[in-house]
Parts: structure tokens; C-alpha cells; sequence
């Protein structure tokens, strides 16, 4: 169906327009603005160009927290989406325990970023917290300040359980949308249940999967309180993902002109990422 | 109140929804909109409702030109295929809705919805909620609410379709009576022709963007103007044949009849389904056919058969069952033959259709008579 | 392919049912025969898609059995039963072709891929796909995937009847036509057993040899389209069937007469009735209008002009009552009687029919 078209609509959006250009567009000028300029103190700037740009595509530190960051958001896709869509499918499909279910599952997500940390923090503590003190009483060499790998699994550990809530509980209304006669159809096709999930389950969820990817990977790609938290980017810079190396640099160093530089490229970063993603996606879907 | 469309032209995206349309619509008249899906039924209820602005063209209401006003300004309702209610409201609430939204005094809004819902006949369910109604009253209450509001102009979009076939048949009896009870303009979408013919009213048939008939409904139905309106005024579709005419007589199948003064050359005969019998009467000429199928609908039967490479239905009476490669004679009256020249135009109109016509005139005079006594 | 049965066979939604009204679906006993085509034919709400159901084994029924030929399969699965089903809405497998949707139950079967070949070619043939075989099913039209579900049924040999529920629900106007007459020629080919359930009278009675009317979770009548048509055991039925529907009209009968509103009127045989509500019905194309004489009081209200015929609306007494006359019939200017032939008159005790007395004894 067709719409009247009426450009008068366009003046309701303008205050939301002007909005955004206060908060979002005039901030991130003031980054541009920082990225292509030096300065010596005194509030005195000059010109630098590309240089900070330079400088940062070819820092050896940049380069290893990408890594690092590029790693973490594989892993935690890779381990997210098919246990958000593992816990959807098993989920109750109605009545009481389906809300408990929900409820549940809503619980994680409700915890603020650096409450969820501190939590972790504690919990995985090998003198007072209940999981390090049981890992360790089970014969565990497990210290999650003192060793890469501890802290990797901590942090990992710590996101999953934090945020497949999400993941499952996109899946799961995507499921609810299937109409029963699917399902029967399947049965009468005597199709197995990876046949099932392969040719009715996944493609009705594919829309939600991929915003399930893409915020999951936008927001795992950014990821900064939980990890500051936890392990404060250690042992050493293991830990270190791209958002912490950046605040860092920023605030620790006050090195503004490569901070500035650095986020704009962390921003295209992503932008580009996503849009790889979504583009990938959705192709898939609209084959003829 | 009369609506006018002049020169009504709707493009979309470089397409023509609607080719240049005039139609004037009398006061207090109910008028079909006949015609296949996407052949322009809602695009033409749209501009008619002003939902949509003409690309061309000028719409009149009571003389006043209304292009392009706003359709909350104008007194228009419409009825949709789905049945739209406010779920969480009761049927009472549902009614008096556009009423309290034009902040009508209470006491009146009382007064007026136990009227419409006396007339549509939900005064017993009024403090039910819509989900709690069967389709035909969801339905009923979606109408009540259109015409609650005393609008002039009240448009239904295939409004029945979505029914159970008994329901339909019954609120289908009903809608000419509500009708007439309200006094407004009436326009009716739809896609079946018998629907139309139930309606009684004016029709206009619709073809691909293009209004191709408008005028009393059984007029169009009996002397359509050209091929496409007899096309889309037919269900089961119409029977065509190539019909010589040499020296005022026509000819199919070796059988030949007088066809008035029509010129010579080649027509394109049609006839419908209900006019092609398995018996002989008078005055009638045989068709040799192979049976394809019979579909019975309980009082008739439905015979499809194969005339020269052709496909032709019969309806004929009662239950017939014929094996699929049986031959066949059909018979046919001439009277029942429209014939069409060259492009579709009507040469010569069915006989017959003249003599019902008048028969319908002092039908409906009779019903007139007995009603007022 | 088998004959189907339902011995005794009753459902309630009600874990513990309490009375008749609790039950969706009242005891019935029934037999299709191997290779028929039957349609389960009601308004919505009258059971026929809870029957349905257990006959594909999605709802086991509280009560009876099902047999499929002598097999009980009451309790079996539908991927047991050797079905195959057509859903109101189009259910196709989106990220498939066309073949591979046709290939689907074959292959869950572990048929050969030359035999899967083979018969996937012949299915296309049948229901007129073989252009699109190699398109995605996303984008068909619904007719389109209406078809491709009825292949996945044909395309197994085993199948021991293919069941339909309301299948042209969303199919176009003018494709349902050829739809139906697609369907019809299939059945003749092939000879499935097939159970088509539809609100709609025209497509049951076209579809089936045997339609089962059912009202209020009870079967009504199961009888061939013309039984339903010329001898309603129940007023549903001659209210459903036929548009407009029977009329029908309270009376007293008394032997061979009938009085209603005042008036005499002739049955073809005498009655002997037990006490209850009694209704004489009438189809409107066996009613004649006439001005004055013997006949009926009548009052004309509508006439409504349909093409081949036209509908006469109308009341004797206070009850509507219908007449039906061809094209051309003239309507005499002083109708107010109509004259019923008393060959096609039933008579109705609480809804339903009673035989005269002599085919009774």
C-alpha cells in the first residue's frame, strides 16, 4: 500500500535533528577537530594533518589491542549465538514456566555494566569469592590477576553470562512466531529435528539473529566497564581491549591528538564491521 | 450530498494506478465497485475518501471542490476487509468512539449508539469486548462504527471477505436494508460478481486502472459495453467463440441465425455459463463439446467442456455427473449471444437482455408496491 | 492408501468433561471408503477442524477409536500415520527451491536419489510447476505454495490420505477456480483419499462425492452433495446448503396436510408425529408465487435480481421466507400467495426429519 506523501512531516523530525547535532555531531567535531592538530600546552594547537592517524594505524600497541579486541568478539559471538539459540529452543513454550523462564532470563540483563563487573570481581576472588575459592579447593591453579588465560576465561565467562539472555530471548520470540502448522507439516515430511531447525526454525529467526549478531558484536566491540572492573586491562595488557587502551592513552597519557585520531578509526572500525555484517546478512536473506 | 470524481488520475512511481475517471454518485445511491484484485478497487476508494491526493484531476462532494483536503475534515468512513475494532473496548465503546472523538454531548452519543446498534443488531452484546464476538459481529461492530458517525459518504472495502460463506450470505440480505435505513452514499469493493448483482444499486466495473461500465447494476450486468466489463461481470467467466456474419445472419458451428443488421465481418460472440443447457428447447442451436469435469453445487451443476480447442462452463440444473471425454450437445438460444466487434466494443447486445430488463423494471415496481402497502 | 474409520469417537478440550456441552466433539461413528473424497462441512466453531486434528494425530481424541484400514492408530504420531496435509496458510520450507521441497519428504525417507528424481519430475508435471522448479519458494504467490504443499503429499506413494483444511483460504478468486478444478482431476488420476474441511458450501459440494455437515460438534448429516440438497435430515442442513438456505416454517400437520399461518397445504404422503416443534421446509426454487388463491399468504419485500435468477424476499407471517425463479419468470403484479410442491416439502420434528408413514413402516 502506498502512502500520501507529505513533506511537511520532515519539520517534526527537525528537533530531534538539532538534538543529535548538540549531542552527538558538535562532540564529535571537537574529536576531528583534536585528531588533525598538536599542541605543546598553553591551549595553543597547530596543524598536524594525518599524521596522529599515521601514527596510530602503524602503533605496534594499537595493532595488539585490535587483536586482542577482534578475538574477544569472535569468541563471544561464537560462543553467545549458539547457546542464546540452544536456550531459546528449549525454553517452555507457554504457560507458567515460559514467564519464570523469561523472568529469569531478563534478570542478567536488568544488572548495571559495573555492577556485573564488581560482582565477577568477587566471585572470582581465590581468598573470599565463591567460584576461585572452589576452583581452587578443587585443586585449580586458578588466579585470574596473575594469569592471561584466567582472566580471558573470567572475562568470557563473565559476558556470556551476562548478555545470552539476549540472545535467547530474540530467538525465542522469534520462534513464537512460527505458526503450529510448520511444525506439523515438518512431522508429516518426517524431517528430523536438524531438519527442523535447519528449514523452519532458522530461517523464521534469521531477522532476529541478525540483530542479535549486530548488537552483540557492536556492543562486545566496545566493551570497557566489566573488564576495567575486573581485571583493569591486566595481567599486564592482556586484557587490554581497544576501549581501554584508548581511555589510556586519553586520560592516563593525555595524549589527545592520537586518542582523537584513535577513536575516530575505532569508530569506522565499527561502522564498517557492522555494515559488512548486515550487508552479508541480509543478501542471504533476499536471494531469489 | 453527491460525490464527484472529475478527471480522477492516480500515478504511482511512473505507473498508472488509475487512468482519468468521471463518476458522479447520486445522493443517498449505493454504488459497486466491481472488479479482479489490483484492478484498482481501493486506489479509487482512497482518492475517493481523500486518504490519497489525485495526480490529476478534482474531486467534488455536494459541489464543493474537497482535492486534497484532509480526510479527518471531510465526512467520510470506511469498513476494511479486516475487521478493525479497538480490542480492549467494549462493543458500546467501539461504537461511540468517532463520536466522542467529534466530542458529541453525551446524552446524544447514547442516543446514538443504541440506535446504530439496534440497526446492525448487537443491542444484546453491547458489553462485550470485539474478542469475544464471532467474525460476523467483529464485523458488524467495525460497520456500526462507521455508521455511527452519520458520515455522507460510508465506503466498504470488500468488507464480507474475510467471512464465513453462510455469514456473508447474511449480512449480504442485510447491507442493502442498512443501507436504506441510513441515506448516505454507499461505496462497495469487491471481487464477485454475485455480490454485486445482491447489492442492486449502480455498478462500476473496474479493469486494470480503468472504470470500463458505470450504471444500474443489472444494466451492466445485461448489456455490458464491451468485452472486458462482460469479462469481469461473469463468474464462472463468460464463453467466447469467433461468430461470422454474412448478410445479417451469424453462423458457429454450422448452425446459423439472424443477427439483426450488424455488418459483415468476424465478432467475437459471448455468452454466459447459466445460458449454455444439456436439454433442448425451442428456437435453440445444438454445440458439439467434450466433457472435461463437472463440479456440483447441489442444486446445479457446473460443466466443464471443450469446444474447438476452447474452454466453455455450463451451469445447468440439478446434479449431473459426466464422465471427463464424454461428448456432448449443448444448447444454445441466440438471444442469450452478445456479440463484440474488433476491439472489444459491443456490436450487438443479447436479445434477451431487453425483455429482462423490463421484466426487472415491474418486479421492482411490484416489490415497490407490496412494501409501501 | 486405507479406508478410514471413526468408531465412537468423541473429544472434549475438558480434562474431566461434565456434560454434552462440554465436549467439542459428540460421539460419532463413521467409515470413508478407500480412495474417496469426503469434505467435513460447518460454520466456525462446529468441530470439523478438531476432527481434523485427530485424524492427523495432532489431538488424540478422549474417546473411540481410528482406524486406518484394520490398523488402530489412535495413539500413533502423525509422522506414523502416512499422511499428508494442506494448511489453511501456505506452509512451504522459504530457504528451499521448489524441488527441493517436493524432494523433502522423499529424502527424509531415505529414497534413492534417482527414484527422488524421478518422482519429483512427475509431481511437477501434476501440478503444473515443472517451469519454477529451480526457483527459491519465498517469492511464489500463494497459489504457487498452496501447490507446492499438495506436492509434498503427492510426490510419497505411501500416503494414506491427504487432508485439507480450508486450503483456498487465501488463494485469489479467480485461481481458486482453477485450483479446485486442478484438485478435482488429481483425485481422479490418482484415487487418494482425500478429507478437504471448508465453511464454504460451494467448494465442499464441488470437492466431495460424500459431504459430512457438521453443526455444534455433532455430524448432522453425511450424504452425497444431492441427498444434502433434495433430503436434509436436520434444518441445518437445509439451512446451510443452497443459498439463500430451506425455508422453513412452523405448522401443524395432520395426516397429509400441513396448516400453516392459517392456510392449508398438501404434503405428498400422510404423517404421524410425536409431540415436539414441527416445521415443514421448502426450497426456494420449489415455492411459486401467485396473485390470489390457493397458496399461502405471502408478503414481498425485495426482489433481488441475480443474473440467472432472482431472489423473491419476502414473509409468511412473521417468518422470511425466499422464493427463487428463473431470468425470464414473470412476477404476477398482485403477488401475495405462494404455492409449495408438495413432492419437495420435508417435514421437521426439533430440527429433524421425519418420514412419512408408509416409507416409515
Amino acid at each position: 500500500m502506498e502512502k500520501p506523501v507529505n513533506n511537511r512531516a520532515w519539520f517534526l523530525v527537525l528537533p530531534v535533528l538539532v538534538l543529535v547535532a548538540f549531542s552527538a555531531v558538535i562532540p564529535l567535531m571537537t574529536v576531528v577537530n583534536y585528531s588533525v592538530q598538536d599542541t605543546f600546552g598553553n591551549n595553543e594547537f597547530f596543524w598536524n594533518g594525518i599524521g596522529w592517524f599515521k601514527d596510530v594505524l602503524e602503533s605496534d600497541r594499537v595493532h595488539a589491542a585490535l587483536g586482542r579486541q577482534l578475538l574477544f568478539s569472535g569468541i563471544i559471538l561464537a560462543i553467545e549465538i549458539p547457546l542464546g539459540i540452544f536456550i531459546a529452543l528449549n525454553m517452555p513454550k507457554r504457560g507458567f514456566w515460559a514467564s519464570l523462564c523469561l523472568v529469569l532470563m531478563a534478570l542478567p540483563l536488568l544488572i548495571p555494566w559495573n555492577v556485573v563487573g564488581t560482582i565477577w570481581q568477587v566471585f572470582g576472588r581465590v581468598d573470599i569469592g565463591l567460584l576461585g575459592h572452589t576452583l581452587a579447593a578443587l585443586g585449580f591453579d586458578y588466579n585470574y590477576v596473575n594469569d592471561p588465560i584466567d582472566a580471558w576465561a573470567t572475562i568470557i565467562v563473565m559476558d556470556v553470562w551476562h548478555w545470552t539472555s539476549l540472545v535467547a530471548l530474540l530467538c525465542y520470540a522469534g520462534l513464537q512466531s512460527i505458526p503450529d502448522a510448520y511444525y506439523q507439516a515438518a512431522r508429516i515430511d518426517q524431517a528430523s529435528r536438524w531438519g527442523v531447525f535447519r528449514f523452519i526454525e532458522l530461517p523464521k529467526m534469521s531477522g532476529v539473529l541478525l540483530i542479535a549478531v549486530l548488537l552483540r558484536f557492536m556492543d562486545s566491540f566496545m566493551i570497557y566497564t566489566e573488564p576495567f572492573v575486573v581485571t583493569g586491562g591486566g595481567p599486564g595488557n592482556a586484557t587490554t581491549f581497544l576501549s581501554i587502551d584508548l581511555v589510556k592513552m586519553a586520560i592516563g597519557q593525555f595524549d589527545l591528538g592520537p586518542a582523537a585520531a584513535f577513536s575516530l578509526i575505532y569508530f569506522l572500525v565499527i561502522l564498517l564491521i557492522s555494515w559488512v555484517f548486515y550487508t552479508v546478512m541480509t543478501a542471504q536473506r533476499e536471494v531469489p | 450530498m453527491t460525490l464527484e470524481l472529475q478527471g480522477v488520475t492516480k500515478d504511482v512511481a511512473g505507473q498508472t494506478w488509475i487512468h482519468p475517471t468521471d463518476l458522479t454518485l447520486a445522493p443517498g445511491s449505493m454504488n459497486v465497485l466491481l472488479g479482479p484484485t489490483l484492478a484498482g478497487k481501493t486506489s479509487l476508494m482512497r482518492l475517493m475518501a481523500g486518504l490519497d491526493r489525485p495526480t490529476a484531476g478534482r474531486v467534488l462532494w455536494q459541489g464543493r471542490d474537497v482535492t486534497g483536503q484532509r480526510v479527518q475534515d471531510r465526512k467520510v468512513a470506511m469498513v476494511y476487509q479486516q475487521f478493525i475494532n479497538y480490542p480492549s473496548m467494549t462493543v458500546y465503546d467501539n461504537i461511540a468512539s468517532p463520536l466522542r472523538l467529534q466530542r458529541v454531548p453525551r446524552a446524544q452519543i447514547d442516543a446514538r449508539v443504541r440506535r446504530t446498534a439496534e440497526m446492525m443488531r448487537l443491542t444484546p452484546l453491547l458489553h462485550r469486548r470485539p474478542l469475544e464476538l464471532s467474525g460476523g459481529q467483529q464485523q458488524r461492530t467495525a460497520l456500526a462504527r462507521a455508521l455511527v458517525k452519520d458520515a455522507g459518504l460510508v465506503l466498504l472495502d470488500e468488507p464480507l471477505a474475510n467471512l464465513d460463506y453462510k455469514l456473508r450470505e447474511e449480512l449480504r440480505a442485510e447491507i442493502p436494508r442498512i443501507f436504506a435505513a441510513s441515506g448516505a452514499i454507499f461505496v462497495y469493493a469487491t471481487t464477485e460478481p454475485d455480490e454485486a448483482l445482491l447489492l442492486g444499486g449502480n455498478t462500476a466495473t473496474l479493469w486494470e486502472g480503468r472504470v470500463t461500465q458505470f450504471g444500474p447494476t443489472p444494466e451492466v450486468y445485461r448489456t455490458p459495453r464491451d468485452a472486458t466489463t462482460a469479462r469481469v461481470f461473469s463468474d464462472p467467466p463468460m464463453n467466447f467463440a469467433m461468430v461470422p456474419v454474412r448478410n445479417g445472419t451469424g453462423s458457429l458451428a454450422g448452425q446459423t441465425w439472424p443477427a439483426g443488421d450488424l455488418p459483415d465481418g468476424d465478432y467475437r460472440a459471448g455468452f454466459r455459463a447459466p445460458h449454455l443447457s444439456i436439454d433442448q428447447t425451442p428456437g435453440t442451436i445444438p454445440l458439439q463439446v467434450e466433457v472435461d469435469g463437472t463440479e456440483i453445487t447441489g442444486a446445479e451443476t457446473y460443466v466443464h467442456v471443450i469446444h474447438d480447442a476452447t474452454r466453455w462452463v455450463a451451469l445447468v440444473p440439478g446434479v449431473r455427473r459426466l464422465e471427463r471425454g464424454t461428448a456432448l450437445t449443448l444448447w444454445l438460444d441466440p438471444a442469450h449471444v452478445f456479440l463484440f466487434a474488433d476491439g472489444g466494443r459491443l456490436a450487438r447486445a443479447a436479445p434477451y437482455a431487453a425483455a429482462a430488463a423490463t421484466a426487472a423494471v415491474s418486479a421492482a415496481a411490484t416489490a415497490a408496491d407490496t412494501a409501501a402497502a | 492408501m486405507a479406508r478410514i474409520t471413526l468408531d465412537d469417537l468423541a473429544h472434549s478440550y475438558d480434562r474431566h468433561p461434565r456434560g454434552d456441552a462440554d465436549y467439542a466433539l459428540k460421539p460419532m461413528t463413521l467409515t470413508w471408503r478407500d480412495g474417496g473424497a469426503y469434505a467435513l462441512l460447518g460454520s466456525s466453531g462446529c468441530g470439523k477442524t478438531t476432527l481434523l486434528n485427530i485424524i492427523s494425530g495432532l489431538v488424540r481424541p478422549s474417546r473411540g477409536r481410528v482406524l486406518f484400514g484394520d490398523r488402530d492408530v489412535t495413539n500413533l504420531p502423525t509422522a506414523a500415520r502416512d499422511i499428508a496435509q494442506v494448511f489453511q496458510f501456505p506452509v512451504v520450507y522459504d530457504t528451499m527451491t521448489v524441488r527441493q521441497n517436493l524432494a523433502f519428504p522423499l529424502k527424509n525417507r531415505g529414497v534413492p536419489e534417482a527414484e527422488i528424481a524421478r518422482r519429483v519430475a512427475g509431481v511437477a508435471a501434476m501440478i503444473g510447476m515443472e517451469e519454477t522448479l529451480d526457483r527459491r519458494a519465498r517469492g511464489l504467490t500463494a497459489d504457487a505454495k498452496q501447490k507446492i504443499s499438495l506436492g509434498r503429499g503427492m510426490v510419497r506413494h505411501d500416503v494414506n490420505a491427504i487432508l485439507f483444511d480450508e486450503p483456498l483460504t487465501v488463494i485469489d478468486p479467480h485461481m481458486k477456480w482453477e485450483l479446485r478444478t486442478q484438485l478435482k482431476s488429481l483425485h481422479r488420476e490418482f484415487g487418494h483419499t482425500m478429507i478437504y474441511v471448508t465453511h464454504d458450501q460451494t467448494e465442499a459440494l464441488t470437492f466431495a462425492d460424500e459431504v459430512v455437515v457438521m453443526s455444534e460438534g455433532r455430524v448432522v448429516q453425511a450424504g452425497t452433495p444431492q441427498s444434502l440438497f433434495d433430503r436434509p435430515e436436520h434444518t441445518f442442513v437445509g439451512y446451510f446448503i443452497g443459498s439463500p438456505g430451506m425455508n422453513l416454517l412452523d405448522a401443524q400437520v395432520d395426516g397429509a396436510t400441513a396448516r400453516v399461518a392459517g392456510a392449508a397445504v398438501p404434503l405428498a404422503a400422510p404423517y404421524r408425529l410425536n409431540a415436539g416443534r414441527v416445521q415443514i421446509g421448502i426450497r426456494p426454487d420449489a415455492a411459486r408465487l401467485s396473485g390470489g388463491g390457493d397458496g399461502i399468504p405471502f408478503r414481498l419485500e425485495r426482489v433481488e435480481d441475480v443474473g440467472h435468477h432472482r431472489i423473491l424476499r419476502g414473509r409468511v407471517g412473521d417468518q422470511p421466507f425466499n422464493v427463487v425463479q428463473g431470468e425470464g419468470a414473470p412476477i404476477p403484479a398482485d403477488a401475495d400467495r405462494v404455492t409449495l410442491d408438495p413432492a419437495r416439502i420435508g417435514v421437521f420434528v426439533d430440527d429433524w426429519r421425519v418420514e412419512p408413514q408408509e416409507r416409515a413402516a
